[in-house]
């Protein structure tokens, strides 16, 4: 017995290319999403669904991650750069993330709330909370410049820091405020 | 990762033509991402991949479980209540929905939808942190690796089919849908869950161990300085060729949480009262709307629904099916009043308990000649077309002596957008069953 479950595994790693367990769990997978699925279709609605469920699938990969990926290499890009300075104390401290982040923070927000800041949901909205989305812009603004001052200041405070003499700050080096990563 | 195929033997020459063919399409990626040079950040890899996963891990059932709740808390065996007749076996797990706590449904909805806002940038560091697996050349080795990723599918367009559709339904943006929002977000839920459940089950063993390769203590004492790539793993999410690094690890994680603080902070106060809904800057429910007795938030106002103040005037009366019962407001202000206060939950997640006073809704049964207890009610609306203008309320609500059909709020008649001259407060019932503009209530026995 214990010999032809052996026998069953290695069978299922050659063939299979994993334990069999493994395709036991995705086809377990596959049975629960294939009834959803049906149950989509006896709703009628499975044309719209797989369109918009195919496209959740590449909207990230294909679309918004590009995007990001991009604008934080244009963020970084400086035709000026001048080559790494040796004595970073006599130069201004990286400031890249001071500007990331709050640019980042900023366009998170507008990808959540953008039927509301740009208005595209005023008539749902309109007709469900009898008010209006015209105050939602201004409130996006508000948030954006609080980052961005926010971010300012601290850049401020770090180069003030800097700016004191001999302080032994290299093993206290602070990285700032933290930012998106490279694409 | 699945492991390569096995040694295979005695083939063909057919075959191994297509073999060598394979070979060579294997170690020939096309240029661009399909190139493991071509992803450089020094901060991927397994360690971080998994602090993202264990975070979501926890997270997800979460809502997942919420969510479910929600779909319970409709009571969909009563006639009318369901918005997805067609679900099938999906609908396995449903119960009568309690009347206590009242509060019970503001927190689990609330959570349901304040922690998926909170979890969009964790989610989307997740993406962020595996994407060079979208492109990984070849793009199967195995069977077993082409179901996997086959699943990976489901996994990735499940959860931002789930997160997208749920932003965008609290937005009512509704406009956007080529499909009804109930059935789209529960049947793709129950797909996002198998693939998820299956993920978890595959990748739990990998994440534990790849959190035990490095000690997020350390990494959150680490400064840019001392930041370097993780070393080379199996799961290939290491940068072969990293770049240097422009943020150090305990950068990133303060990054990506403090864009869930924000997103929490910024939306939280629609779940709340007082001073702190105010806070509630970029969520679509936190609005105020004054300081008077029936300023408090709207989710269906009664131009949009239809209801013509013609007939919530002098003439409107409150039917009781089955007698010839007809009673005025006056006449229902002359019953027996009470006072609870209770709050009303959104399925969209907002929430705001008021004080709210009216009839007991087992008085209005005894009156039609019912037994509380023993009977479930048919409330009807004078709103046109809306889905929700008729719900069915269970025996058990119906008997709760805190459900009303409440006609004044924080002391003060009802305004026409809060359902005057009378509507619907049943402790912990999503909002929706919340009926506002009642006409007509048929008191009957249990349906099943």
């Amino acid at each position: 017995m214990a010999s032809r479950a052996r026998a069953l595994r290695q069978w299922a790693a050659g063939r299979y290319g994993a334990d069999p367990l493994h395709l036991l769990a995705l086809l377990a997978c596959f049975t629960l999403a294939g009834y959803a699925a049906s149950r989509v279709v006896v709703a009628g609605i499975w044309v719209g669904f797989v369109v918009w469920f195919v496209g959740a699938a590449i909207i990230h990969d294909l679309v918004l991650y590009p995007l990001y990926a991009v604008a934080d290499i244009a963020v970084r890009w400086r035709p000026w750069r001048r080559v790494r300075p040796s004595a970073a104390l006599s130069h201004p401290p990286p400031w890249i993330n001071y500007l990331r982040v709050p640019l980042a923070l900023s366009a998170l927000l507008l990808l959540v709330w953008f039927p509301l800041i740009l208005r595209l949901s005023q008539d749902g909205y309109r007709r469900s909370v009898a008010l209006d989305t015209t105050p939602y812009l201004g409130r996006w603004l508000l948030v954006t410049g609080l980052l961005f001052a926010g971010s300012a200041l601290a850049y401020a405070v770090r180069l003030r820091r800097r700016a004191q003499p001999e302080r032994k700050g290299s093993a206290a080096r602070p990285d700032g405020p933290p930012g998106p990563g490279q694409g | 990762m699945p492991d390569q195929p096995g040694e295979e033997q005695g083939r063909e020459g057919g075959e191994s033509v297509w073999r060598r063919g394979g070979a060579w399409l294997g170690s020939h990626p096309p240029p661009g991402p399909f190139r493991p040079d071509f992803w450089r950040s020094p901060l991927r890899g397994s360690w971080l991949t998994s602090v993202f996963g264990l975070v979501l891990l926890v997270g997800i059932p979460i809502i997942a479980i919420t969510g479910l709740l929600s779909y319970a808390a409709y009571n969909p065996w009563l006639p009318g209540n369901d918005t997805t007749p067609e679900r099938g076996l999906l609908g396995f797990y449903f119960f009568d929905w309690p009347t206590w706590p009242a509060w019970l449904y503001r927190v689990t909805q609330g959570a349901h939808v304040i922690l998926g806002l909170t979890l969009i940038p964790v989610l989307l560091a997740k993406l962020w942190s595996v994407i060079p697996k979208l492109f990984t050349w070849p793009p199967t080795r195995s069977l077993a690796m082409a179901v996997e990723r086959a699943s990976l599918l489901l996994l990735v367009g499940g959860a931002v089919f789930e997160f997208v559709t749920g932003v965008l339904n609290i937005q009512l943006f509704y406009t956007v849908f080529p499909f009804s929002f109930y059935p789209a977000h529960l049947y793709g839920a129950w797909i996002f869950i198998a693939a998820f459940a299956v993920h978890v089950a595959l990748k739990l063993p990998r994440m534990v161990s790849a959190l035990r390769s490095r000690s997020l203590r350390r990494e959150l004492r680490t400064g840019l300085d001392g930041t370097r790539p993780e070393p080379p793993d199996p799961d290939g999410l290491v940068a072969t060729r990293p770049a240097e690094p422009s943020l150090s690890r305990r950068g990133l994680l303060g990054f990506v949480g403090g864009g869930s603080l924000l997103i929490f902070g910024l939306s939280v106060g629609q779940t709340l009262d007082g001073p702190l809904r105010r806070t509630a800057l970029l969520a679509p429910h936190g609005r105020m709307y004054g300081l008077g007795p029936n300023d408090f938030q709207v989710n269906k106002s009664a131009s949009a629904m239809g209801v013509d103040p013609m007939s919530t005037g002098p003439g409107w009366r409150l039917e009781l099916a089955g007698t010839d019962l007809r009673l005025s407001r006056a006449e229902l202000l002359a019953l027996p009043q009470y006072t609870y206060a209770l709050p009303i939950a959104c399925v969209e997640g907002w929430s705001t308990q008021q004080t709210w006073t009216g009839p007991r809704l087992a008085d209005l049964a005894r009156l039609a000649g019912a037994v509380p207890g023993r009977v479930e009610a048919y409330v009807e609306s004078l709103e046109r077309g809306g889905a929700f203008s008729e719900a069915s309320l269970s025996a058990r609500q119906v008997a709760d002596h805190r459900s009303l059909l409440a006609l004044r709020v924080n002391g003060a008649d009802l305004s026409l957008d809060h359902g005057y001259p009378a509507r619907i407060i049943v402790p912990n019932a999503p909002g929706v069953h919340n009926t506002k503009w009642v006409r007509r209530l048929t008191f009957r026995p249990p349906s099943g």
